[in-house]
């Protein structure tokens, strides 16, 4: 019984909860002509439905909970005047709007759709171009952040804006958007419990994905390719990344991922492809690297010092022009089990590991990091002849940092 | 001269050194390709043969060839035939030979593999055009010194002296004024002097290809220029090609004024 008068009462909820929002219609014909119009006189938990056609409207406040439905594409164009969508409301939802010409400005940062101290945000299947901030979230808690698309056009750092941002955020989640030819495609500053996961961001032009202090933060799935410096992660804690993609990101100051100050995370599953630099690691600690492809990388990993605690297992190294290489001769960080296809051992137990160390540090790696123009040597015979000698008697390499158990075939991760 | 290329050309062809040439590149090509299973593995280790080996060999096998057939050479100068056709035809026979026995061999057993419809196959060419130009490079460099020495040790000497002033000597010169001038710019310097060896040259125009993300991590802009755009490319294949056509012509000026 007591029971049934719970199922009742939810019932009731549910029931007065449907009739209690009205639907609005926004087009050429339709009472409603702006957007703006609309929203001002819909009542809270309306939803608003806007039909194909292109708007010219800004500043579209919104404060207070509605659910504004695009249907078949409408546009709205900003003719570059500012900012478009502000929301400061909880529980508000835009859906299927396609929004171009965000105004560009070098004192305020205007954006497509700007989330204000709000919670409960649903913002989906928006394609944004012609931006300057696409999605800007602002100490805005428990949203979501699904499926859009961003376009930017970028051409100089100084006078672009990001494709996601979220300062100030707890508890969002990031799936599904593809975002290209941004300044930062997504970036993240002092937000936690972020999930950021199935996005592509390409051709950006810095980072594919920023973040500073933001901690207990995880991105799964995600493809970071062609961005102008790749991936960086920078002064934070307890991240988790994995299965993530890192390719082609090329250039001097370009890598696939650069750690610095991340401490206490995981990197695994992830693959990092034809980067300058794979992972470039700076002052990070007990950081876990398990279950990576390294893979035609010019440096897999470069080590640039006060790194401490940190484990290398089971990754594959292949076909990188160097695997790992350091700039001093201390260290303090761990490689074990994993796969070099430069290993030129042998394995006579048959155990499938090979019986003598593997030291991924090249002496031409130390070379090269103090005069770089030597790389134009990289792969010569004589390179490699001073290479085997330092092989054989460390001098300039840490002569602690070996592989014990390097195995003879690539692993397949699963 | 045409005649005298065939016959050099049909001469070497029938020689058991060539089908040693041939079987030597043919293993090699089975073994990496078939023992290794891997195509990128197996294009960086056939990098590593094509810069070391096929000077050394085109070296030597021009300079045995000069020798060995000096006395048909002498008979030959005494009949109304142009002497630049005659030394010409002979190194265009040899150098022929040698490209076919390593174009063949190598070709063979990665057409088996099934090259053609993989995307290494612009590698795999790449490697087989620069070891057919350094193979036309050094036959021509062994054929200078033969010529310029009457006595076969000695030839013999200078043309493995020349291997390996190119193969080693001149990169550890050239890594030792590199490290004590590091505090000048030296991408202009470091891209010059690889242009003046023709090992050097072809390992980076190889290198373009493999190892192009390692090179594009250097911050100089000339270097960004050269290995950034195909302007590498061009360039290197030019010069190549120049070391080709500068040593053809110095054969061509010294059978003109040698004396026998």
């Amino acid at each position: 019984m007591k029971h049934l008068s719970y199922f009742l009462v939810i019932l009731i909820l549910l029931l007065s909860n449907s009739s209690f929002g009205n639907d609005l219609e926004v087009c050429k014909s339709c009472p409603y002509k702006s957007i703006t119009e609309a929203v001002e006189k819909a009542a809270p938990f309306d939803t608003i439905y806007v039909k194909e056609g292109t708007y010219y409207e800004f500043n579209i406040e919104i404060t207070k909970a509605l659910t504004i439905i695009g249907e078949n594409n409408p546009v709205i164009d900003g003719q570059n005047k500012g900012e478009i969508i502000t929301i400061q409301a909880d529980n508000v939802t835009i859906d299927g709007l396609t929004i171009v010409n965000v105004g560009t400005s070098y004192t305020t940062d205007y954006a497509a759709v700007r989330v204000v101290k709000s919670e409960n945000f649903l913002l989906q299947n928006l394609k944004l171009k012609r931006l300057f901030f696409g999605i800007y979230l602002e100490k805005s808690n428990n949203g979501k952040v699904l499926n859009n698309t961003i376009i930017g056009d970028a051409v100089q750092e100084y006078s672009s804006g990001n494709g996601i941002q979220l300062w100030h955020c707890r508890n969002v989640e990031v799936r599904g958007n593809k975002i290209k030819k941004v300044r930062d495609g997504i970036y993240l500053e002092f937000s936690d419990e972020i999930i950021i996961s199935e996005n592509n961001s390409s051709e950006n032009l810095r980072y594919g994905l920023h973040f500073m202090f933001s901690n207990h933060d995880t991105y799964i799935n995600n493809i970071f390719a062609n961005n102008g410096a790749g991936v960086a992660v920078m002064f934070s804690k307890f991240i988790i990344m994995k299965n993530n993609t890192f390719k082609k990101n090329w250039g001097s100051a370009s890598f696939g991922l650069l750690l610095k100050e991340i401490n206490d995370s995981e990197i695994t599953h992830n693959s990092f492809e034809e980067n300058t630099v794979g992972i470039n690691v700076e002052g990070s600690n007990r950081v876990n690297y398990t279950h990576n492809d390294f893979k035609n990388n010019g440096w897999a990993v470069k080590v640039r010092g006060a790194c401490y605690y940190n484990v290398f297992e089971k990754n594959n190294f292949l076909y990188n022009s160097f695997d790992v290489s350091y700039n001093s001769r201390i260290n303090d960080n761990k490689f074990d089990g994993n796969y070099w296809s430069n290993y030129t051992g042998y394995d006579l137990d048959k155990n499938g590991i090979g019986d003598i160390p593997y030291r991924p540090v090249k002496l031409f790696s130390f070379i090269v990091n103090r005069t770089p123009e030597t790389i134009i040597l990289l792969r010569s015979l004589f390179i490699d002849i001073i290479d085997f000698s330092e092989k054989v008697s460390p001098v300039f390499t840490p002569d602690n940092l070996l592989d014990e158990n390097p195995l003879l075939k690539p692993i397949s991760h699963d | 001269m045409l005649k005298i290329l065939k016959y050099s050309f049909f001469d070497l062809m029938r020689s058991r050194w060539s089908y040693v040439y041939f079987l030597f590149y043919l293993l090699l090509g089975v073994v990496l390709l078939f023992l290794n299973n891997d195509l990128s593995k197996a294009v960086i280790t056939l990098m590593n043969v094509i810069i070391i080996l096929v000077p050394l060999i085109g070296t030597i096998f021009g300079v045995m060839y000069y020798y060995s057939s000096r006395e048909f050479t002498e008979l030959l100068l005494a009949q109304p035939v142009k002497r630049s056709s005659i030394f010409l035809g002979q190194y265009f026979g040899v150098a022929l030979s040698l490209s076919l026995s390593l174009i063949i061999g190598l070709g063979l057993p990665f057409v088996f593999y099934g090259i053609f419809k993989s995307a290494a196959i612009w590698d795999f060419s790449l490697l087989l055009i620069t070891g057919t130009f350094l193979t036309l490079i050094f036959t021509a460099l062994a054929f200078i010194i033969a010529l310029a020495n009457e006595n076969k040790i000695k030839g013999f000497g200078y043309a493995i002296l020349l291997w390996l002033f190119m193969a080693v000597i001149y990169d550890g010169l050239f890594l030792m004024s590199l490290i004590y001038f590091e505090n000048y710019p030296l991408d202009k310097f470091s891209l010059i002097a690889t242009m003046f060896n023709p090992i050097d040259l072809s390992r980076v125009l190889i290198l373009l290809k493999l190892d192009i993300s390692a090179l594009l991590g250097y911050t100089g802009a000339v270097f960004q220029k050269f290995f950034g755009t195909s302007l590498g490319l061009i360039i290197s294949t030019g010069m190549l090609a120049l070391w080709v056509a500068i040593p053809i012509g110095i054969i061509y000026r010294m059978v003109k004024r040698k004396d026998f």
